[in-house]
């Protein structure tokens, strides 16, 4: 069979040093007394020190991948055919005893939610040291080990962590003890999978980091695994890239992103919002169709039916890995060569109507502040939020978990009552501290997305229900008229009279997404807050999505207050952007404004930390030391304890800077005049 | 909750498999993808697969149905179940003697062919009592749970949704009423209406509400976090339609499995009120009744007496707990 080129062309390649040897690997999973193929004909290799990706969406079956080296597929799953070999020993046909210690000692796994990996009532020191005493040791030696490993993870104080239960810790701490962990026992072959996903931007960028300097360190082979095509281009020297079960596309990381030879990753990398890319200009293009439902294998290629370069030899005949470029890469393309030539499905320009920054903000927020009691304690959320939206604009609103993003969000909307003396109006009226009492004309006017869908639409509701009682409840209509209206919003956010009979549950991601939008809408709102919408979402789902947002917005002069943590995102969409921090607005300008600079000093390790697939253009600045509790706000200026710039003079400690207008426009709450900033990010960046 | 996903604490820790067994439509449990994500939509509107995957409700229903025919408690019980519907039902059409006026000559007769359970100490068939007696006592615990579950989700939904002070208040007299047991309570009933079906009912209508109240109150918090109801509230509506459209389709599973549960405790109940004698009156055939009537004479050695009234209760009472046992397993996940 031609798939044998592939085996052919990578043993070569490593030769001698391959840890991670997975040839034709089929898994599949008896659901119902059916088959189902997970993954289908998957082969790589890994060699020592060296660091493989593999890359996809939800449903490739990445993770299925990394279950079936570990041996953790459930128990109806099991690799149907292939094999994996983890230095040189078949996973398959080990014993009991065998498997145990390849566990133990020969593969580690460090997985997505570190709050997930620890147990939560036993202290970190305990469950570390344990690593080592399964490896062998007694127990006093094992806790010397276990201190000595938290410091190799840069851990500058390891005795109290050791000390200290999980959930005493924060995210990104308790990742660096799983990866200590992990790398106890030093094994041949570590899995990260999805090891930053649940991670701030800020302190994703430590992890990677880490992550780099400690592969200098141990001799690991790595898999690692994300649905970030930047972050696996910025980790690893190799990558595959999974569709349906499939690995559609593996080479060098470099050269797969630079030149991608499979119409699914040309795809997927213009889904992904990237420098200069504007929801006018250059935008996202997305993948039309639908991936496969899992098990359901069809004929010819796997990406034909979604594929505008296809023909009949695709649908009928399955592409084998083609080898491609110098011949380390493989493609199942037929068309391999012509793949970057895939045309786009949306059309690249669109001309959307300015915001009117002139007329009177259509939002106005003055001196909002939210003070939470947690067990008698005062914890600030938001202290002296003003933003202003106009008319037809987006209005970006950034920061990292604990910034008060969502709690601005819910504050607006009327679900959670700010401090007295904070001032909300909507087009001039005064707004009620709570929804219930509001008018119904606000109420109308202000609609909100929730970041997960499945958590917004009544799961026992159909599409038709969902959407129809917000017409009733908003815009008023009954009978044939919000008959019409129904049909008309489920077309205006392209969905199909088909999907109304249907529940959640029988909604893909987007889809769902789709009907909390087209909900939001009923009722034609002068303002939609937008809380991350798209977080939940896979990349090119997220593309139509941002496009769609864009789209009804021109159509319906609506404003957005749209909240990320994705900068990228935020840029792609909005037209001015708050950069929050600690309930704070620490910089608050147009979009252009806080990209070009001078920024904030915050603003700007957020900026350099969102690894991107244009290079590593910028050094990256690293944040020290953890995210303050908001409840225990550093004095002065609360970013000081994090802030690579902090003056000597002492004022960042003393003295909190007032949100201050430093060119017409742009405002930014920093003691370092802006030119001086100015200067000395010019000379970095 | 005792279903909680399995951690993956479990699977990281060396030489343990996590070994769960992939459950029914959870597809996260079979290493399927959440049906959530996959297919990514388009913008081009292009259709395609929505249903592909299909894990609609009356698909999961039916699953559920085939997986508890395929469950040896539930077919077990739903046997003996149906055993004393029937009995309950068409009993007098098919019993072999009177069971309420028997001959006065052959009392405390021990089982024998021509009474296959004996005779009491009036001389009426044990067998024949046994039969009719699941009638009273079916239709009794029946309705008081129906009431109790319907009293009980209202409630719970109030205290669950208001919460503050109608919680507080209620929550506080739910423990107050708890902390008696049910026969206590009862008798207070019994002595201030007098003993009656209706008054059983009542009695056990009551308690049991407030009871399932605690659990759908439970279900309810859980509930009014998620952002349905933020988005319920954005639109104005009402609480009732809050609480009755959106939240009670929701939290139709942990009803319907403390339906099941205390359908069994009110079978015991109704069963101890008889035995005492304030449940089910005489001559109504009646198991608790029954039992108390004979359980004197057991030192005399008329064992049958007792036994079998006794054994009629165990019957129902296990066969509708391994119903609701299977419920659960299957509803709950």
């Amino acid at each position: 069979m031609s798939t044998d080129v592939s085996a052919v062309g990578t043993a070569g390649r490593l030769g001698e040093t391959v840890v991670l040897d997975a040839a034709h690997v089929d898994v599949s999973y008896n659901v119902r007394g059916t088959e189902r193929l997970a993954v289908r004909d998957v082969s790589f290799q890994i060699g020592r020190r060296e660091s493989f990706g593999l890359v996809g969406e939800s449903g490739s079956g990445k993770t299925t991948v990394a279950l079936a080296v570990t041996r953790y597929l459930a128990r109806n799953g099991r690799v149907s055919a292939g094999s994996i070999t983890v230095n040189g020993q078949d996973v398959a046909s080990l014993g009991r005893h065998d498997l145990r210690l390849l566990r133990a000692r020969t593969v580690s796994m460090v997985y997505q939610e570190p709050g997930r990996a620890l147990n939560p009532s036993i202290k970190v020191g305990r469950q570390v040291a344990e690593v080592f005493e399964i490896a062998g040791l007694n127990r006093s030696d094992a806790a010397g080990r276990a201190e000595e490993a938290l410091r190799k993870v840069q851990i500058s104080d390891p005795g109290r962590v050791l000390r200290s239960y999980p959930h005493q810790l924060s995210g990104g701490m308790l990742q660096r003890v799983v990866i200590a962990m992990a790398l106890g026992a030093e094994p041949n072959l570590l899995i990260l999978d999805e090891p930053t996903t649940a991670l701030d931007a800020t302190v994703e960028a430590e992890i990677l980091e880490l992550i780099s300097s400690l592969r200098e360190d141990f001799n690991t082979a790595i898999l690692f695994i994300s649905h970030n095509l930047a972050v696996i281009a910025k980790m690893c020297e190799r990558v595959g890239v999974m569709y349906a079960g499939e690995l559609v596309e593996e080479g060098p990381a470099r050269e797969v992103f630079e030149q991608p030879r499979h119409p699914y990753t040309v795809g997927l990398l213009r889904c992904i919002p990237r420098r200069g890319q504007r929801k006018d200009h250059g935008r996202l293009d997305s993948i039309p169709g639908f991936l496969p439902a899992p098990g359901e294998v069809p004929a010819g290629c796997v990406f034909a039916q979604r594929c505008a370069l296809a023909d009949d030899r695709c649908t009928t005949e399955s592409p084998p890995p083609y080898p491609v470029g110098d011949g380390d890469r493989t493609s199942r393309c037929h068309y391999h060569e012509r793949a970057p030539l895939l045309p786009r499905a949306t059309p690249e320009d669109v001309r959307l109507p300015a915001p009117d920054s002139d007329a009177a903000p259509v939002i106005s927020l003055r001196r909002v502040a939210k003070t939470f009691t947690v067990r008698n304690d005062k914890v600030p959320a938001l202290v002296d939020v003003d933003l202003d939206l106009y008319l037809g604009e987006t209005l970006g609103l950034v920061g990292e978990s604990g910034s008060g993003k969502t709690t601005l969000a819910r504050v607006l909307v009327g679900l959670t009552p700010p401090d007295a003396g904070s001032s909300l109006e909507l087009e001039g009226s005064a707004l009620a501290p709570l929804a219930t009492k509001r008018s119904r004309e606000q109420l109308k006017g202000m609609q909100i997305i929730f970041q997960n869908p499945d958590s917004a639409l009544n799961r026992r509701h159909s599409v038709r229900h969902l959407i129809d009682r917000s017409l009733t409840k908003l815009a008023g209509l009954t009978g044939a008229a919000r008959e019409q209206s129904l049909q008309e919003i489920v077309r205006s956010v392209r969905m199909e009279p088909r999907h109304l009979g249907l529940r959640p549950s029988q909604l893909s991601g987007g889809l769902k997404q789709r009907v909390a939008i087209a909900r939001a809408f009923a009722g034609r709102p002068s303002v939609l807050v937008c809380d991350e919408p798209t977080s939940a979402l896979d990349v090119s789902v997220q593309a139509a999505i941002l496009n769609l947002l864009a789209d009804l917005q021109a159509k319906e002069r609506v404003t957005y207050l749209f909240i990320s943590h994705d900068l990228a995102v935020v840029r792609y969409l909005a037209d001015r952007i708050a950069v929050l921090y600690l309930g704070r607005v620490m910089e608050y300008a147009s979009a252009e404004a806080v990209f070009t600079g001078p920024h904030h000093p915050y603003t700007e390790a957020l900026l350099s930390a969102v690894p991107s697939l244009d290079g590593a253009l910028r050094e990256r600045i690293i944040l020290s030391g953890e995210i303050p509790s908001p409840a225990q706000p550093p004095s002065g200026c609360v970013f000081h304890t994090r802030c690579p710039r902090r003056l000597s003079s002492g004022i960042c400690e003393s003295t909190e800077p007032p949100l201050a207008e430093v060119e017409p426009g742009h405002s930014m709450r920093c003691h370092i005049p802006p030119s001086e900033l100015r200067a000395l990010q010019q000379i970095e960046s | 909750m005792a279903h909680a996903a399995p951690r993956d604490y479990l699977a990281a820790a060396p030489g343990v498999s996590p070994d769960s067994p992939a459950l029914l439509s959870d597809p996260a449990a079979i290493g399927l993808p959440p049906p959530a994500s996959p297919p990514p939509s388009t913008d081009g509107g292009a259709g395609g697969a929505a249903g592909a995957l299909d894990v609609s409700s009356r698909r999961i229903r039916r699953e559920q149905m085939r997986l508890l025919l395929r469950s040896a408690p539930f077919i077990v019980g739903m046997v003996l179940l149906l055993w004393w519907v029937v009995c309950a039902i068409f009993g007098r059409l098919f019993v072999p003697y009177n069971p309420v006026n028997g001959s006065l000559l052959q009392f405390n007769l021990a089982p024998s062919g021509t009474h296959w359970f004996g005779t009491d100490s009036l001389g009426r068939d044990v067998l024949s009592r046994v039969i009719v007696g699941s009638r009273e006592i079916l239709i009794v615990s029946v309705l008081a749970t129906v009431l109790g579950t319907a009293l009980g989700t209202a409630l719970g939904l109030v205290m669950g949704y208001f919460r503050g002070i109608v919680d507080n208040v209620v929550g506080r007299l739910v423990d107050a009423v708890l902390s008696l047991p049910v026969v206590i309570v009862a008798l207070l009933f019994v002595a201030a209406v007098g003993p009656s079906a209706r008054t059983l009912i009542l009695v056990i209508g009551f308690v049991f509400a407030l009871i399932i109240a605690r659990t759908v109150r439970t279900a309810v918090l859980q509930e009014r976090e998620l952002d349905y109801i933020a988005a319920a509230r954005l639109r104005d509506e009402s609480g009732a339609h809050i609480m009755f459209v959106e939240i009670l389709p929701n939290i139709s599973a942990p009803i319907l499995v403390e339906f099941t549960v205390r359908l069994g405790y009110a079978i015991f109940a109704i069963a101890t009120l008889s035995f005492l004698g304030i449940g089910i009156q005489p001559p109504t055939p009646d198991w608790g009744a029954d039992i108390a009537a004979s359980y004197q004479y057991l030192a005399a050695g008329y064992w049958w007496e007792t036994l079998f009234p006794a054994l009629a209760i165990a019957s129902l009472v296990v066969a509708v707990n391994l119903i609701a046992d299977s419920i659960e397993a299957v509803v709950i996940r």
